[in-house]
């Protein structure tokens, strides 16, 4: 995955003179990740920099370069070092189109890794989509595959809104099954690693199925696909799952038309349990297919504390916690 | 609290007890005022070092005050800027306009005509004087008391009073408190509420132009209680760090609402030598002597140009009305305060500085004064055919959910749907005021 980021990365440079890379080492070094790998070299230093350590300069800084007219696509070292930016994500970027009708925009790509699963502890571990959903203006996408990292980097570079693009760092390098004890695939064994050459964009707000099935819809975006669509092999569940790719905007209908179908629904992500994004899905699902519903919307999520270091896999919702809740929607 | 190791030896021990300072201006209400710790230096008597100079030849400056306008209203030193009586009748122009302009827009505040509003009295050289040192295209990112750069810019005010009025010619939609504009053909940046972020967006937009080869520079406007927020330090650093051309004023006006400098760290320094801790130019400038202002704004923004660097400069002057119609000032300062200021008006001081040059009189002054005060008030009452606020919901209910995104996804969609259903049970006589 982080080599379709780089090149999708690349591939806008060239397209676009425009577009300006920046963050905390992505120069030089080419980012901690290596998503910016050689591209300061092939692009120049005017247009790929580092920023000193400031989230809010960075995002700061975006904002005033895409009111110039550039399309600035910063990232954020670690997701959980947005909250330092977020004044200027939230009170700036995303409202500066509507409070200037239109005078204005701040086309910015936020890029950032998110998520747990490499150690991390609790300020390398975050997910914290949710908090971006609520904001009025924001875009937030978040792949789960190779092949949707470039298509999604390329079309939320090129649209015209503020876009915050999580990056699962634990499928950075390879897909995920879900077991800590288990050898992990490598993408390029992977059905989901084919990444084509040249530019492609996917739609931001069209989820993805994963499979179709007709037993339950599993709702479920980055990392969580990998671990539900494992569950369910496992299980043996004819689980219809979609990847939902963007959570802002939404692609309502694909999740009606599959929970109408299937009756029965699991929402499945890392982050928080409590007003997290799946409360938003549960929420939409019972207002929308509650006559066509046989069991009650489940929801699979981390749990409401800190990310522990050492006990990260226990906080995870990995397949004990997933498979529970399948059993629990079948019996119902 | 924690267990401290000495804790067996009672508290403290024989050290002495620590004490907390809490800042306190010099008078409150009641009090005699005396600004005598102001030190204000001769006019003329500061030295103007190149502009392409090392930030650190700055250092005196940013201690000093940078002074043109003598108390013989005549213009002294190497900061004189020589402008020609016609750039200075035009600048008094604009002081006389924005100063009919906050008049009128007061007394509509309190008709009930609008919300809020903010006056820039005193203030006027800070922002007119400043803006006529830039090029007109140079991008201004500013703060909420500069509507004296979008009236030296020459943006009509029948706009800007729509925008107070948000009222159906409000070309921001309603959408935006009053007197917090925007007009992109006059580069002039969306005003915020959250203070101090314009700061980095204007070093940004400074580091684009530079990406670019463009010749355009950025300047922003904050206030000095302001400066205390993180976004100004991290606009500081990078300014520095890129060398933006970028110029930094630091309105100083003594008052953030009931806040005096001091809780903004201004016992311990100026805002000037802020920075010097960045690598900045700093300069510390008389803001209510208008030559002053426009000589110190055209040295940082020279230096801009020539690639030179980013300037802090520090209007030091005197906010001599509330902070906005929402204030009562009494409560909190002195009301000799304004009166005493002992750098003066910076309006009288540009008037006496054109008489002194046989280039103006009162007489003119007065006929200019009247012909503003009418001028905006054909303005306010062409403004008010479009409505006033609180009189009507001026804007078609759909335009509520336009511009969240640049094209309307499907839950907008559904909410506009929603509140223009609502139309018809909230308001069955039709719209009011539409």
């Amino acid at each position: 995955m982080i080599e379709a980021i780089n090149e999708a990365l690349d591939l806008k440079m060239t397209e676009d003179p425009d577009i300006v890379v920046m963050g905390e080492d992505v120069g030089y070094f080419g980012g901690v990740f290596r998503a910016t790998a050689g591209l300061q070299e092939k692009h120049g230093k005017n247009r790929v920099f580092d920023t000193p350590i400031s989230e809010c300069g960075i995002i700061g800084a975006a904002v005033g370069m895409g009111a110039y007219g550039l399309r600035p696509v910063p990232e954020i070292q670690f997701a959980d070092y947005i909250y330092p930016g977020l004044d200027q994500l939230i009170s700036e970027a995303a409202r500066l189109r509507y409070r200037s009708a239109g005078e204005y925009i701040a086309p910015m790509t936020v890029r950032s890794p998110f998520g747990g699963g490499i150690f991390g502890g609790q300020t390398h571990s975050q997910s914290p989509e949710a908090l971006f959903a609520h904001v009025a203006g924001l875009k937030t996408v978040i792949p789960a595959t190779p092949y949707d990292a470039k298509g999604l980097l390329i079309a939320a570079i090129e649209d015209n809104d503020p876009v915050i693009f999580f990056e699962p760092k634990r499928i950075y390098n390879a897909p995920f099954t879900g077991y800590y004890d288990k050898p992990v695939e490598p993408w390029k064994k992977h059905r989901d690693s084919i990444v084509p050459e040249g530019h492609y964009s996917i739609p931001l707000g069209k989820a993805r199925i994963v499979q179709e099935g007709e037993a339950m819809t599993v709702l479920a975006y980055g990392t969580m696909v990998h671990v539900a669509e494992a569950v369910c092999r496992e299980k043996g569940i004819d689980a219809e799952i979609l990847d939902l790719r963007t959570i802002v905007p939404l692609d309502i209908e694909a999740i009606e038309a599959s929970v109408k179908k299937t009756g029965r629904c699991l929402i499945v992500h890392e982050a928080t349990r409590t007003a997290g994004f799946g409360a938003e899905l549960s929420a939409l699902v019972m207002e929308r297919c509650f006559f066509h519903l046989e069991a009650p919307v489940e929801r699979v999520t981390g749990f409401d504390t800190p990310y522990p270091h050492s006990l990260e896999w226990a906080y995870f919702p990995g397949p004990v916690r997933i498979g529970e809740a399948i059993d629990k929607i079948m019996k119902a | 609290m924690a267990n401290r190791p000495d804790e067996a030896a009672g508290k403290g021990a024989n050290k002495p007890a620590l004490e907390l300072h809490v800042p306190e201006p010099t008078y409150r209400p009641g009090d005699p005022v005396d600004f005598a710790h102001i030190h204000v230096p001769e006019a003329g008597a500061q030295a103007r070092p190149d502009e392409v100079c090392d930030a650190i030849e700055t250092s005196s400056l940013c201690y000093d005050l940078v002074r043109v306008l003598g108390d013989d209203n005549k213009a002294h030193g190497p900061w004189d800027p020589k402008l020609d009586p016609d750039t200075l009748r035009t600048m008094l122009h604009s002081f006389a306009m924005v100063h009919a302009f906050d008049e009128r827009m007061f007394r509509g505040q309190r008709q009930g005509k609008t919300s809020f509003y903010m006056k820039c009295t005193g203030e006027e050289a800070t922002s007119i004087s400043a803006a006529m040192a830039l090029a007109s295209d140079d991008m201004i990112f500013p703060s909420y008391r500069q509507q004296g750069i979008l009236i030296s810019r020459g943006y009509p005010l029948i706009e800007m009073i729509n925008q107070i009025y948000s009222n159906k010619g409000d070309k921001l939609k309603g959408r935006q408190l009053p007197i917090m504009y925007s007009s992109r053909e006059h580069s002039f940046f969306s005003i915020s509420g959250n203070l101090a972020t314009q700061t980095p967006q204007a070093v940004g937009w400074a580091m684009a132009s530079a990406i670019k080869g463009d010749s355009r520079i950025a300047a922003t406007w904050v206030g000095e209680g302001s400066t205390a927020e993180g976004d100004f330090h991290a606009a500081c650093t990078f300014a520095t760090v890129y060398n933006a051309p970028v110029i930094l004023n630091v309105i100083n006006n003594q008052w953030a609402i009931s806040s005096f400098s001091g809780f903004a760290g201004g016992e311990r320094t100026t805002f000037a030598a802020r920075a010097l801790g960045y690598g900045l130019a700093g300069i510390r400038v008389d803001g209510n002597d208008p030559l002053a202002v426009y000589a110190a704004e055209r040295w940082a923004a020279n230096r801009a140009r020539a690639n030179g660097g980013p300037t802090l400069i520090e209007h030091f002057t005197y906010r001599a009305e509330g902070h906005s119609t929402s204030d009562d000032p009494s409560g909190y300062r002195s009301a000799q305060e304004r009166e005493e200021w002992p750098l003066g008006d910076p309006v009288t001081r540009l008037k006496n500085h054109l008489i002194e040059l046989g280039e103006w009189d009162e007489e003119r002054q007065v006929a200019m004064d009247l012909a503003c005060a009418e001028e905006v008030k054909a303005a306010t009452k062409e403004a008010e055919k479009n409505g006033i606020l609180g009189h009507g919901l001026h804007h078609p209910f759909r335009t509520m959910f336009e511009d969240v995104f640049e094209e309307l996804p499907w839950h907008l969609k559904e909410q506009s749907e929603q509140a223009i259903r609502e139309r018809e049970t909230k308001f069955p006589e039709g719209r009011p005021g539409s």
